[in-house]
């Protein structure tokens, strides 16, 4: 009799696991390989747990570094970035990731911890409350309240994170909900009655684009992130040469058309191409896919695509008639809609003459800059990393006028090689978003393009590239200033250079020398190239500060208030 | 305009605050909001009384609170026929020559008397918010001292003109 209860209890005994032990489970099922974290003491039951199963943490020396990592390694594998802080200040650090993951929809699963549940509430050391914190930007959050919940809140938060719209969402774990422990559980599968997003599209709406396509003379594509988070490249290629119809693109969304395309027309929008600028402009038919149509697009919308019928191709409903009203509205995944559409095809238009005009106007206003001798250009320095990479590389920019030179300069001809911080223009992203993107696609050279400014934010991370030796280059576009800001001060304030001038600086090489990582100073085209070329075969981090211009503006460029067809700078 | 949207959501912690939340960022100004358990008791239902500026706008709203992942169905109920009723409690200063006057005036409201003091007396009614506002209006010369209001819930009618069932937007 005693024999056999105590050999029961002990079968019982083996059976129980805590919610630390839970989690790892839960991060093994959604075959998580890596996490982006940094240990505090509400989470140091998880840390032990994540010690136990030698699960792959990268250490970065902030929060916000963490999860933007998290970002750039999402943006290229398309895997949600997985990310774990700790409580109170640990969470408030990754909230500028958080909106920013959010309103690019990034796929992240994040997780805090947070206080005991019997002291929620009381003001606690560390305790913030990081649920209501972050309710208004991630697509959704959690918080635990007892260990058995767990697996099923990680599988619904995967699942969200990563399907219709992607999305940041987070999960707050209390700290004795990781210790508790609990029985293990058949998975109960996920319940969420009130998410169903719309993958197929409506095949009436789509034949009625098709038909508008024989209608339209001079119809435009402009395509965004949404092409590449469903991966529809292929089918968005396959589509505008059917039709021919030209293609503009958005920040986001370079990458999904090739550049060297004949009918690609480049980026649209405050820094976009002239023959983008002016096909969005004198279109009359737009088919927006997966693009948002986001102010710094459109511009001034009283001007914008004023003679065109719009088709609104999106997964998220939301979307679509929201800043733009839309004649065809098409809710439905990229890839799937594209494809439908691809197989309706038969009959064409003729755009022949629009077409024309285009090309014309892409050989005739290219995007250009003067060059000088003396100065090396910043424009210059990013069709030098385009050649010495041969276009094949990641690259992760910063927030400012180097972003914009990159995106306008490095010609990107492969999906998920591009990584920018655009609806919250986030300084400080592009570095540690680059060291994800490196942990992400090793396989790849990574390169990050930051500005002087945007460097000084979160170049504590080059830490992470001296403890895994990961091979990242640094490229600091070096103006000494916060130069987008500059330019605006330059161009709208009468040169009224307020608080915007960076004379003094850190010494970048030394500093990277202080972290055990090569660097090197570069003011010519040839010493950059040489020193890029010797770091890329190098297989080591390298930081290379270039300095140029410290005048340079970006151009062209659409004043706040101004129409697409307003550009200035033009010709250059 | 006016517009009345029903809500149904999972009775969850924080939903409500998802929900208002939304509202504020998207700087939608709720008028009234009425919450309550409904048949199911997992699932609530929220009644909403808002200001939009137009049709886009207040299609943007049913879409924004539908991407709410505990929010299980969003309608418009602007354009249908409905029931839909407010609670007001209102508290009115009587003398002894006012009292018998104000009876008499809440009668075809169907306003019920809760509370009677020296100075005062409490009063319930029930309709839709014009009506209530009408009885505050008539009530109003005789000094009011307090009013609290329910805000509005509102059902479908079982039977809805065809022509006023058409969703105003053409998204699925
Ligand atoms: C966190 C944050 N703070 C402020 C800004 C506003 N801002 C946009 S660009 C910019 C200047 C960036 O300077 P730098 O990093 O040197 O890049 P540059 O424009 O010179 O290429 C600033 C301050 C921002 N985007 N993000
Ligand atoms: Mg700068």
């Amino acid at each position: 009799m005693k024999a056999s209860w105590v050999a029961e209890k002990n079968s019982v005994e083996t059976s129980l696991v805590s919610g630390a032990e839970l989690f790892i489970q839960g991060l093994q099922n959604e075959e998580v390989d890596v996490l982006f974290g940094y240990p505090g003491g509400a989470v140091l039951p998880i840390y032990d747990a994540l010690y136990k199963a030698e699960m792959k943490h990268v250490l970065t020396r902030h929060e916000q570094g963490a999860i933007h990592a998290a970002q750039g390694y999402a943006r290229v594998t398309g895997k949600p970035g997985v990310v774990l802080a700790t409580s109170g200040p640990g969470a408030t650090n990754l909230v500028t990731g958080i909106a920013d993951a959010m309103i690019d929809s990034i796929p992240l699963v994040i997780f805090t911890g947070q206080v005991a549940t019997n002291v929620i509430g009381t003001d606690a050391f560390q305790e913030a409350d990081i649920v209501g914190i972050t309710m208004p930007i991630t697509k959704h959050n959690y918080q635990v309240q007892r260990a058995e919940d767990l697996p099923r809140i990680m599988k619904e938060a995967f699942h969200i994170a990563n399907t219709g719209r992607k999305g940041p969402v987070l999960i707050d774990i209390p700290k004795d909900v990781a210790v508790k422990t609990t029985e293990v559980k058949e998975h109960p599968g996920i319940h969420l009655p009130g998410y169903q997003p719309t993958l197929k599209p409506n095949i009436l709406q789509v034949k009625r684009l098709n038909e508008a396509l024989l209608q339209a003379k001079k119809p435009v594509l402009l395509t965004g992130a949404g092409v590449l988070a469903a991966k529809a490249e292929k089918e968005l290629a396959a589509f505008a040469e059917y039709h021919q119809i030209p293609v503009a693109q958005t920040l986001l969304g370079l990458g999904g058309f090739a550049a060297e395309h004949p009918l690609c027309l480049g980026m649209a929008g405050m820094h976009g191409t002239y023959a983008a600028n002016m096909a969005l402009y004198d279109c009359d038919l737009l088919i927006g896919v997966g693009a948002r149509f986001d102010d710094r697009l459109t511009g001034n919308l009283d001007h914008f695509a004023k003679k065109a019928m719009i088709a609104h191709i999106d997964i998220d409903p939301a979307e679509i008639g929201k800043n733009v009203p839309t004649e065809i509205p098409i809710v439905g995944c990229a890839k799937e809609t594209l494809s439908a559409l691809n197989q309706i095809a038969a009959d064409k238009g003729d755009y022949s003459d629009w077409v024309i005009q285009l090309s014309q106007f892409k050989s005739e206003y290219p995007l250009t800059y003067k060059t000088n001798e003396s100065e090396l250009k910043p424009q210059k320095l990013m069709q030098i990393l385009h050649e010495v990479t041969q276009g094949g590389a990641i690259v992760a920019t910063d927030v400012g006028q180097h972003q914009m030179w990159a995106a306008q300069y490095y010609r990107f001809s492969d999906p998920n090689r591009w990584i920018t911080s655009g609806g919250l223009g986030t300084m400080g992203f592009g570095f540690p978003a680059a060291i994800g993107a490196k942990v992400g696609r090793p396989e790849l050279p990574v390169i990050a393009v930051v500005g002087d400014g945007g460097f000084q934010m979160t170049l504590q991370e080059l830490g992470v590239l001296q403890d895994w030796g990961l091979p990242v280059i640094v490229v600091i576009v070096n103006n000494k200033s916060l130069g987008m800001v500059r330019q605006w001060q330059e161009i709208f304030y009468e040169k009224r250079f307020s608080h915007s001038l960076l004379d003094i600086q850190p010494d970048f090489v030394k500093l990277a020398s202080a972290y055990g990582i090569d660097g090197k100073l570069a003011t010519t085209e040839e010493e950059v190239r040489e020193a890029l070329t010797a770091a890329l075969a190098s297989k080591k981090p390298f930081v290379l500060d270039c300095v140029v211009s410290a005048d340079e503006n970006v151009y062209p460029m659409i004043a706040p208030g101004k129409g697409l067809h307003e550009m200035i700078g033009v010709r250059g | 305009m006016r517009r009345i949207i029903s809500a149904t959501v999972l009775n969850e912690s924080g939903v409500l605050n998802r929900l208002t939340g939304l509202l504020t960022k998207r700087q939608f100004n709720i008028e009234n909001i009425t919450v309550g358990h409904t048949e199911d008791p997992a699932v609530s239902k929220v009644t909403l009384t808002v200001w939009v500026e137009d049709d886009r706008k207040a299609e943007q709203l049913v879409k924004q609170l539908h991407k709410q992942i505990n929010i299980l169905k969003v309608r418009d109920l602007t354009n249908m026929a409905l029931v839909s009723r407010e609670l007001a409690l209102i508290k009115v200063l009587t003398t002894p020559d006012t009292r018998s006057e104000i009876k008499m005036l809440i009668e075809p409201f169907r306003a019920t008397v809760l509370d009677v003091s020296l100075e005062n007396v409490t009063l319930e009614v029930t309709g839709d918010s014009e009506k209530i506002d009408a009885l505050i209006e008539l009530l109003r010369p005789y000094g009011i001292k307090e009013i609290s209001r329910t805000g509005v819930t509102a059902i479908p009618r079982g039977t809805q003109k065809k022509v006023l069932e058409l969703h105003p937007y053409s998204i699925m």
